[in-house]
């Protein structure tokens, strides 16, 4: 199982770096947002430091959703998802897999990510026990969430347009949870934070949970 | 349904985007048969090879691939079986090397064996560090064809086997269904290249309409007590197909009593 979750972590992960999809245009896609956040907001510049953790988890949301999108197109082209289901690979394996990749691609844009509303919005990071906490628990959960509803994808027409409907507000809980904590974590408000953490926690047990019992279904309808 | 043919279909309808592309197919395959199945374009060829290969489902009758019930067990065909269809089943920003390597991998083929299926295949070293995309038709066939044969199945199934290769691959295709045959193995093909393909084959099917109307039984049997007597035309008694498309498919001789086919579009 585990040899089998590594393959397919590796592969995707090698397939992005061949095709650099992701440094291309995920990332430059991102870095706009948040450049398009700064013009918007800087007549106020208190605003934009105040409202950082919410503009940062949003932007990554929606970057979130071409990742997703982008690793499940390369299973769709060329027959390759019926050579998946031929392969005897489990299904909870290929999940996992998926979840391990898009987790890591994500991690790599967070990082840039975080320099950038460092210094467009004049933010100060800080609070990193918590801060990077929230970043991972986050992050795998968007990671599970977005692979359920990626193979959805697969056979559905118009799923470019669809998953986003889809997974959005799915993702909700992990927003709400994310900005809190790190809100926290940068000192915009007072309160514990690592609650917020633990509820981020739980998101990421319940879609890895639902993943890994969902995707073979769903995989067989692809 | 027990059985001891290879490939055991009774009176299969399988349906694909609301079409019986499959409209009540009888075949029997023995071990070590070498079987062309043939028909003008969609007639269900390419549907039938996937039913086999467990990766469609079957709407009613009766299917056992490799004496496993395509109704309950369908995954435990899918490792047994070797696919080759129209499309290429690999990563095109993989190279070569790299999509031999991952599909051994991921059915327990050693790196060494995913090599020399690549050497078996003749594709030229010099083509085997670059990416899927930057490779030819042909070229990619030879590749998807090495993917097949490394897993040595029990079963193979070809979908145009010979389509996009050169004379020196066709040649090899041949070659490689005979030694497969020659070890045991069980080969079903389409093709519409007839004069090669029945050569090649040791019995040919004709499927027309969703229909075997030819060669489906190889070695036929007395039907066992209980069981239908007759199985000219196709029964579907029973058989829900509320919402599908029937347009174009020939159901002359075909049982329907008893079906429930409100909603469905049968046509002109």
């Amino acid at each position: 199982m585990v040899r089998d979750v590594v393959l397919i972590a590796a592969k995707d992960l090698r397939l992005e770096w061949r095709s650099r999809v992701g440094a291309g245009q995920v990332l430059p896609f991102a870095l706009l947002c948040v450049l398009l956040f700064a013009f918007a907001l800087d007549v106020d510049r208190g605003v934009l430091q105040q409202a950082t953790a919410g503009l940062f988890w949003v932007v990554v949301l929606f970057a979130a959703v071409l990742v997703v999108q982008r690793s499940f197109s390369v299973e769709a082209s060329d027959g390759v998802i019926d050579a998946l289901r031929l392969s005897g690979l489990s299904p909870a394996a290929v999940y996992l897999g998926k979840v391990a990749a898009i987790t890591v691609e994500l991690l790599a844009l967070e990082a840039v990510l975080w320099l950038a509303v460092a210094v467009l919005y004049d933010t100060t990071l800080g609070g990193w026990g918590l801060l990077v906490g929230t970043v991972l628990l986050a992050t795998v959960g968007t990671a599970a969430a977005g692979a359920t509803y990626g193979v959805v994808g697969l056979r559905l027409r118009g799923a470019e347009t669809l998953l986003p409907l889809l997974l959005l507000p799915l993702l909700a809980p992990v927003l709400i949870g994310a900005t809190a904590a790190s809100d926290i974590a940068l000192g915009r408000s007072a309160g514990p934070g690592w609650p917020w953490a633990a509820l981020l926690g739980m998101f990421c047990v319940v879609y890895l949970l639902l993943g890994s019992v969902l995707f073979r279904p769903l995989m067989e309808d692809s | 349904m027990a059985s001891t043919s290879v490939v055991d279909l009774r009176d299969v309808v399988a349906v694909v985007d609301r079409f019986p592309a499959l409209a009540g197919v009888t075949l029997r395959i023995g071990s070590g048969e070498v079987v062309l199945v043939r028909g003008p374009n969609g007639a269900g060829k390419t549907t039938l090879l996937r039913l086999c290969a467990g990766l469609l489902g079957l709407t009613a009758g009766d299917a056992s691939v490799l004496g496993v019930d395509l109704r309950t067990s369908a995954s435990a065909v899918r490792r047994r079986v070797g696919l080759l269809g129209h499309a290429s089943f690999l990563y095109a920003d993989l190279t070569v090397a790299e999509n031999a390597r991952f599909w051994g991998r991921a059915t327990g083929v050693s790196d060494a064996d995913a090599v020399a299926a690549l050497d078996r295949l003749e594709v030229a070293q010099r083509i085997r560090d670059l990416p899927v995309r930057s490779l030819s038709t042909g070229q990619r066939r030879r590749v998807s064809l090495a993917v097949a044969v490394a897993r040595r199945p029990e079963l193979w199934l070809l979908d145009e086997p010979h389509a996009g290769l050169d004379s020196g691959g066709r040649d090899l295709v041949d070659a490689l269904v005979a030694e497969a045959a020659a070890a045991g193995a069980t080969v079903m093909f389409a093709s519409h290249e007839l004069e090669r393909a029945e050569s090649v084959a040791q019995r040919a099917v004709t499927i027309v309409g969703g229909v075997i109307t030819d060669g489906g039984e190889s070695e036929p049997e007395p039907p066992a007590d209980g069981e239908r007597a007759s199985r000219s035309g196709t029964d579907l008694s029973g058989t829900d197909l509320s919402g599908t498309d029937l347009s174009g498919t020939d159901l002359s001789g075909t049982d329907l009593s008893g079906t429930d086919l409100s909603g469905a579009d049968r046509g002109p």
